[in-house]
């Protein structure tokens, strides 16, 4: 009981200690979305309990499903997983020793049994120890077995990007790394409608997915979200904001960065700029990506990650490629500098709603 | 402590200044005060292993403890050294090990020797461990989950894994069931519950652990077995398995094939300890070390372990072999070891000439059936092998599925451009190998 008192209190100063503060992050101002009458009755969640009710139906819908890592059986040190272990039980919802490759092999070999695995890495930043598991075990045994065994009941949750003052390795967005691997899937929300959706999708697709949230967004955002089991298709980007003049490409936080940039734009100097919300970062949808582009002739993609060998150099690539005829201005990158992500200097190493207002302009002028 | 020391009504540290501690210390580990923290200690910390407080200040060293004993069955000569150890196979059944083992070492040097003659491109035997794997695999249920690492043909022959299936996946051909993927003696089997091989070294341990947790929960009966040699127990996935299914208390069975090698590196530079089962005890996982090359002990020891894993307790049993082959086909190992040491293994501790001795001994083998008996096995792997070389590969399509569940856009695509490509380069490819025709548009 005492145990349990003191990780209680824990928890929330490790919540307190990565949330985000109203003052630091005044700058980012998060545009809700709304379901889809069709889904039914919602409820106001953020995106910490969409998750959590994301796995508390997946726990309930298919009796396999174990949910384990670091922490989570007293409630996730985000309170990602609270009330789960004491509904669906300690063999269902329990705490791994410390040791992220561990965690990855334990949850393919659940998976490879049958049974529906859900990891938790507890930052994004310390996924790396189970990279070999991830891009060289998940990730290949499908192909290697010549479908005679898979994991793809496999979903790998972390937490996600910056988050204010969580320098090098509270920050991390390493969806880059893993995009070069075939045979994963990768899938980062931007609020909690779509947390609740897409993570479903994840644990019941038939391929090993990583599931990236938005830490600065568990609290902060706010949204109306179904109560019912529902699932959004993967590998689907999503027009957030219609335009004509300029496409933008982003996924979880940095999506609101564009949106705002978007509405600066247009009020300072009537730039209609259509926004995407990628949401799938492997296997990706580039037709949704290049039928805007052939419409606004401009692209503009941002991720917080370091622009060298980041997601946003395929996307240019390849849309280089598809709409060649119709570019009007060189693609552009708006991203975290190539340096590890730093402490005090975090409000320069974003691309800022600023830093993509300055791009825009640049580009409607070229 | 200081602070813990002045609320039990001491001087604070301030106070007494430079005064030395040792008084106090002594004053506070009497057993009245420290009965408390032994028992915190013990049962939350130790689960409920019992821990003592002492003055007496001692390293552990572990070259005066213990080491764990080699459990055998038989000696050297393949005679049984306590009878009640004997578990009293039928005729029928131990010639069926021993042919086994025998079809395993033949199949072994001819696809060696084909390796060399460059007809597949890489090989790995299993020569000297035949018993541990054919000890083993003999001692489990047909439907116990399979982890292995590479060296293990054997455990997969014992399940019925034809000859055909060997030899088809050594070249990667139609038949190959895992289609052409991945490099030679990486097998795998769905029918035959032996998850398919992978390159990187001790990945497969934390899986099985995963797996076994699995089936826990299904309460299906099964357990897990996962083989590995003492160079992969180094990597960390062999600390994060060791370790997994102590505290969430797995059916599984961890075995270590201990053969003195890991390519070139012996094993006093791969640890400093006693062995692999040696650090069985220190993650809470029971413990044995067996006679690998003595199928009597493996089979004893797994059937042993089977029954433990069965109560939800991981056990580790490390078999000491020798590695009497080469590494790879890719290894010359005469640059690292000496070939009077692999002799010496070959003529006095050989696992097969072990237990050929008890079947003569019990009269159910004859010298002089073995020249007939090894002509006719070398007949039958010779004829499955010149199958193999006849069959065709699966047209460069395959390579694009199985990447994920169904093919993506990109993949669809990336294969059209393959196909175009191929339409107009042909005659660069070896297609004639791949059930295609070299045709131009």
């Amino acid at each position: 009981m005492m145990l349990s008192m003191h990780a209680l209190k824990l928890s929330v100063q490790l919540a307190r200690q990565f949330h985000c503060s109203s003052t630091r992050f005044a700058a980012l101002t998060f545009s809700a979305s709304h379901a889809d009458p069709s889904l039914g009755e919602t409820s106001k969640m953020n995106l910490c309990q969409a998750v959590n009710n994301a796995m508390d139906i997946a726990l309930k819908s298919d009796p396999s499903t174990c949910l384990f890592g670091e922490d989570v059986a007293f409630g996730g040190v985000f309170r990602c997983s609270v009330g789960l272990q004491e509904k669906y039980g300690k063999d269902r919802v329990f705490n791994t020793p410390l040791c992220e490759q561990g965690i990855a092999g334990f949850g393919i070999g659940l998976a490879v049994a049958g049974a529906t695995a859900i990891a938790e890495i507890q930052f994004a930043d310390y996924i790396f120890p189970a990279f070999d598991q991830i891009v060289n075990e998940a990730a290949k045994y499908r192909y290697r077995s010549g479908g005679l065994f898979d994991c793809g009941k496999l979903t790998i949750r972390a937490t996600w990007g910056a988050v204010g003052h969580g320098a090098l390795y509270h920050s991390q967005s390493p969806e880059g790394y893993f995009a070069h691997t075939p045979g994963l899937k990768i899938v980062i929300p931007r609020g909690p409608i779509q947390a609740k959706g897409l993570l479903l999708s994840c644990i019941r697709d038939e391929d090993p997915c990583l599931f990236f949230e938005p830490k600065l967004l568990y609290r902060t955002a706010v949204e109306e979200v179904p109560i019912d089991d529902y699932q959004f298709e993967l590998s689907k980007a999503e027009i957030v904001r219609e335009g004509k003049d300029l496409t933008m490409v982003g996924w979880g936080t940095q999506l609101h960065v564009l949106m705002e940039a978007a509405q600066i734009a247009k009020e300072r100097f009537g730039a209609n700029c259509e926004v995407i919300d990628l949401k799938t970062i492997l296997p990706w949808d580039a037709d949704t990506v290049a039928e805007s582009v052939t419409k606004t002739g401009r692209l503009l993609i941002s991720h917080e990650a370091p622009v060298t060998g980041g997601f946003a150099a395929e996307i240019g690539a390849t849309i280089q490629e598809r709409c060649f005829l119709n570019l009007e201005a060189p693609i552009t990158r708006v991203c975290g500098w190539d340096t590890p992500f730093p402490h005090v200097y975090e409000p320069f190493y974003l691309p800022t709603k600023w830093r993509v207002v300055d791009a825009i302009n640049k580009l409607s002028n070229f | 402590m200081l602070s813990r020391v002045g609320r039990i009504g001491l001087k604070s540290h301030a106070a007494i200044g430079n005064v030395s501690l040792a008084p106090l210390v002594r004053h506070y580990s009497t057993a009245e005060r420290d009965a408390f923290r032994v028992r915190e200690f013990s049962e939350k910390y130790l689960r409920h292993r019992k821990a003592q407080f002492t003055e007496k200040m001692t390293l552990v060293d572990p070259l005066h403890a213990p080491t764990i004993p080699i459990y055998r069955v038989t000696d050297s000569a393949g005679k049984f050294v306590d009878s009640s150890q004997d578990p009293n196979f039928d005729k029928e059944f131990a010639i069926d090990v021993y042919r086994k083992m025998s079809v395993l070492e033949q199949m072994d040097k001819i696809l060696y020797d084909a390796q060399r003659q460059g007809r597949i491109s890489f090989y790995m035997t299993n020569f000297g461990e035949e018993a541990s794997h054919m000890g083993s695999a003999a001692a489990l249920q047909d439907d116990d989950l399979i982890y292995a690492q590479y060296r293990e043909a054997g455990v997969l022959l014992w399940r019925g894994f034809s000859i055909h299936d060997f030899i088809n996946q050594c070249y990667g051909n139609a038949r190959d069931i895992g289609k052409g993927k991945q490099m030679p003696v990486h097998y795998g089997s769905l029918e035959h519950h032996f998850v398919t091989i992978s390159s990187p070294l001790g990945t497969q341990i934390s899986q099985a652990v995963g797996s076994a947790y699995a089936f826990k929960r299904a309460r299906n009966g099964r357990i897990v077995v996962v083989y590995f040699g003492e160079g992969a127990a180094s990597e960390g996935d062999a600390h994060a398995a060791f370790n997994f299914a102590s505290t969430l208390r797995c059916p599984v069975i961890f075995f270590c094939r201990n053969n003195g090698y890991a390519i070139s590196t012996s094993t006093s530079d791969q640890y400093g300890g006693d062995g692999i089962a040696g650090r069985g005890p220190g993650y809470g996982v029971k413990s044995i070390r067996v006679d690998g090359n003595d199928f009597f002990a493996v089979y004893n020891a797994t059937k042993l372990a089977r029954e433990v894993a069965l109560q939800e307790e991981p056990v580790l049993i490390e078999a000491m072999t020798y590695r009497l082959g080469h590494h790879s086909t890719s290894d010359d190992s005469t640059a690292y070891r000496s070939a009077d040491e692999v002799k010496t293994w070959n003529k006095k501790e050989h696992p097969i000439a072990r237990f050929r001795t008890y079947l003569i001994d019990k009269g159910w083998w004859k010298e002089s059936e073995e020249a007939e008996w090894q002509k006719n096995m070398r007949k039958e792997v010779l004829t499955a092998f010149s199958e193999a070389e006849k069959v065709q590969m699966l047209a460069p399509r395959e390579m694009f599925e199985d990447v994920y569940k169904t093919r993506p856009p990109n993949l669809i695509e990336q294969q059209k451009q393959l196909d175009d490509h191929l339409q107009h380069y042909a005659e660069h490819y070896p297609l004639e190998r791949f059930g295609m025709t070299h045709q131009k548009d």
